[in-house]
């Protein structure tokens, strides 16, 4: 277990596990974290999975950790690793299951005090348009025609199906679309599995939620994106759902056989991997990218369901009940970019799984809008604390490949969520101070409750002291809908 | 004294972590589905029972019990079935034939996403087999 004592400072929020902690680490692993939260970090075993993941061949510059990691699988959640072209490695596990998992956050006019009394109405309007809980069927039933084209389209695809509108594609990562997604590389199963699920929510820690924008830290920043102090605006929280995780669980599969046959040696069977230039690498590439592509349509299709829901509670009770995106970002993806790593520039495959891109202010991939203030972040906390709204920095491309935190991350195992919180007690709590909940199940509701993550303040305390991200708002939730 | 085959559940910051044990890899196997479908709450219908024959193979016993598992979560999650009753034989190339009786599911409390290979070793033990399972959730 790697302990406090194997930890070298590099600032007040920035530490190192140096390469030589373990001979078969070919980079060092770099964490962002305050020291409150590092104490928390080393009871599990997440920094033994970064430390893992530095021994990927074809690593450069560090392995990054932000200040929500936890234990996963394979790559701890909230990791960034970037392989360098050709030859570098690409690694299913290094992304996770759930592909492109993301969020999306709309502003709106609407003030709070005019939506008071409408909250508990929304809250039941969102939880009736946007299927949600374990096992449900998505909003739109896709032909394997059309799934072929959300794989190739993504939010072009819901564009054109009138689920979206230009804005919202000009304000999502990729503008909702990755190039280079090839239908023919998923399997048979995974399109099976996608085909009736476009429109979902899924469960776990999924979940769409109205927020108050309680405190803006960047009035020019929180302009541009159309947030006011005082307004509403909502969340949602999902990824590719049983498309991802079938095309995910295909390739881990099919790369136990690859690394044999490229000579990797793993000290984790779940860090399986293949060389980016190889026909199992591009293979994989291309499949994820269908499911990125779904995840971004899947998140269209759920925002277009929530303003069918505001439109229906809210018309001709507010003057403006329109929800306008401010973005959509992903934190489960690998994705090719140019970074400048020892000073050489370099083109780069970056593994974040349970990271968010923060590129600065003047990346080209941003739109014109957000060019001057940088890219929107969108932080979640869990569904009795805040949530963040930040922008990624200079020193974000220059110290973490662009990236930083994805949430609160989780502090406390589910089982002994379940054990420490009943269901029913927790949403009468949350009832009580405000927050509308409707949840598929009560046991479900335990396990996300607020005391099973950690202090998002103290998350985004650690990525804005080490640079990599900006505050622009704090939002405070007001209704929460779980699956 | 601990019984010869069983299962139980390890803390895990975010996903499940199941811990099997059994004297043989098929019973291993078993365990490790039953094991699954108690930590999903699935509950199958009373009654109509249905049989499903499944054949797999794995390069070694950690690749049979992953392909194994999620070949059930693919029935659960697309087929709606779960099983209670399991015969499994698997030789030495770790050729599986299992017919496996059960019924549809009326209840599951929570999805699985994915059986992963997260420091998956099937340990020789001197009463018989052990493994850690990490499913993500």
């Amino acid at each position: 277990m790697v302990t406090l004592q194997d930890l070298k400072r590099i600032s007040d929020y920035e530490w190192e596990i140096p390469k030589s902690y373990r001979e078969d680490m070919r980079v060092s692993v770099r964490l962002f974290a305050t020291k409150r939260l590092l104490e928390e970090v080393v009871k599990d075993k997440s920094l033994e999975q970064a430390v893992n993941a530095a021994t990927l061949p074809g690593l450069v510059g560090h392995v990054i950790v932000m200040p929500d990691m936890h234990q996963g699988y394979g790559f701890p959640i909230g990791a960034v690793a970037a392989t360098r072209l050709p030859d570098g490695v690409i690694s299913p596990g290094g992304i996770g299951y759930d592909i492109n998992c993301g969020v999306r956050l709309m502003g709106s006019q609407i003030s709070f005090d005019k939506a008071r009394p409408h909250l508990d109405a929304l809250a039941t309007a969102l939880n009736q348009n946007c299927p949600s809980g374990v096992g449900e069927k998505g909003a739109v039933r896709l032909s394997e025609t059309e799934l072929i084209a959300v794989c190739r389209q993504g939010s072009r695809w819901a564009l054109k199906q009138g689920f979206a509108s230009e804005t919202d594609l000009r304000r999502t990562e990729e503008s909702g679309c990755v190039d280079g997604a090839d239908p023919d590389k998923v399997s048979v199963r995974a399109r099976q599995r996608g085909r009736p699920q476009l429109g979902s929510l899924g469960a776990g820690n999924h979940f769409i939620e109205i927020d108050l924008i309680e405190q803006i830290f960047d009035t020019s920043a929180a302009s541009v994106m159309g947030l006011e102090q005082g307004n509403l605006a909502v969340q949602i929280h999902c990824g590719s759902r049983g498309f991802g995780h079938q095309i995910c669980t295909d390739y881990v599969e099919e790369f136990q056989g690859a690394v044999r046959r490229f000579g990797i040696h793993l000290v984790d069977r779940e860090l399986v991997c293949a060389p980016l230039d190889s026909p199992e690498g591009q293979s994989y590439l291309a499949a994820m990218r269908c499911a990125a592509n779904f995840a971004f349509a899947n998140r269209q299709v759920l925002a277009n369901s929530a303003r069918k829901a505001f439109e229906q509670v809210l018309a001709g009770k507010v003057k403006d009940w329109h929800l306008h995106q401010v973005y959509d970002i992903c934190h489960n993806m690998g994705k090719i970019e140019m970074h400048i790593i020892d000073g050489e520039r370099m083109k780069v495959c970056v593994h974040r799984k349970g990271a968010t891109r923060a590129f600065g202010p003047g990346s080209p991939e941003l739109p014109d809008e957000y060019k001057p203030i940088g890219q929107p972040v969108l932080v979640p906390g869990s569904m009795g604390t805040a949530s963040w709204v930040l922008v990624g920095t200079e020193a974000s491309m220059l110290q973490s490949f662009g990236s930083t935190c994805h949430g609160a991350g989780r502090l406390m195992s589910r089982h002994e969520a379940k054990r420490n919180v009943r269901g029913e007690k927790l949403r009468q709590d949350l009832e009580a101070d405000g927050i509308h909940i409707r949840a598929g199940s009560m046991a479900g509701l335990a396990e996300e409750a607020p005391q099973a993550y950690k202090d998002v303040d103290q998350v985004v305390m650690a990525v804005v002291g080490a640079g990599i991200a900006r505050k622009v708002a704090r939002l405070r939730p007001l209704a929460v809908i779980k699956g | 004294m601990e019984p010869v085959f069983g299962f139980r559940e390890h803390a895990h910051t975010a996903d499940w972590e199941l811990e099997v044990w059994a004297p043989d890899l098929p019973s291993l196997l078993e365990q490790a589905a039953r094991g699954m479908y108690v930590l999903s709450g699935v509950q199958l219908q009373a009654g109509s029972r249905q049989t499903c024959s499944i054949t797999l193979h794995g390069e070694d016993a950690e690749s049979l019990l992953v392909r194994f598992l999620s070949e059930l979560l693919w029935l659960e999650q697309e087929e709606g079935l779960g099983f209670d009753d399991f015969s499994i034989a698997v030789d030495s190339q770790f050729n599986l034939q299992a017919e496996l009786r059960g019924s549809a599911i009326v209840n599951l409390d929570k999805e699985i996403k994915a059986v992963t290979y997260h420091n998956l070793a099937v340990q020789t033990t001197p009463q018989g087999l052990r493994v850690t399972i990490v499913f993500d959730v």
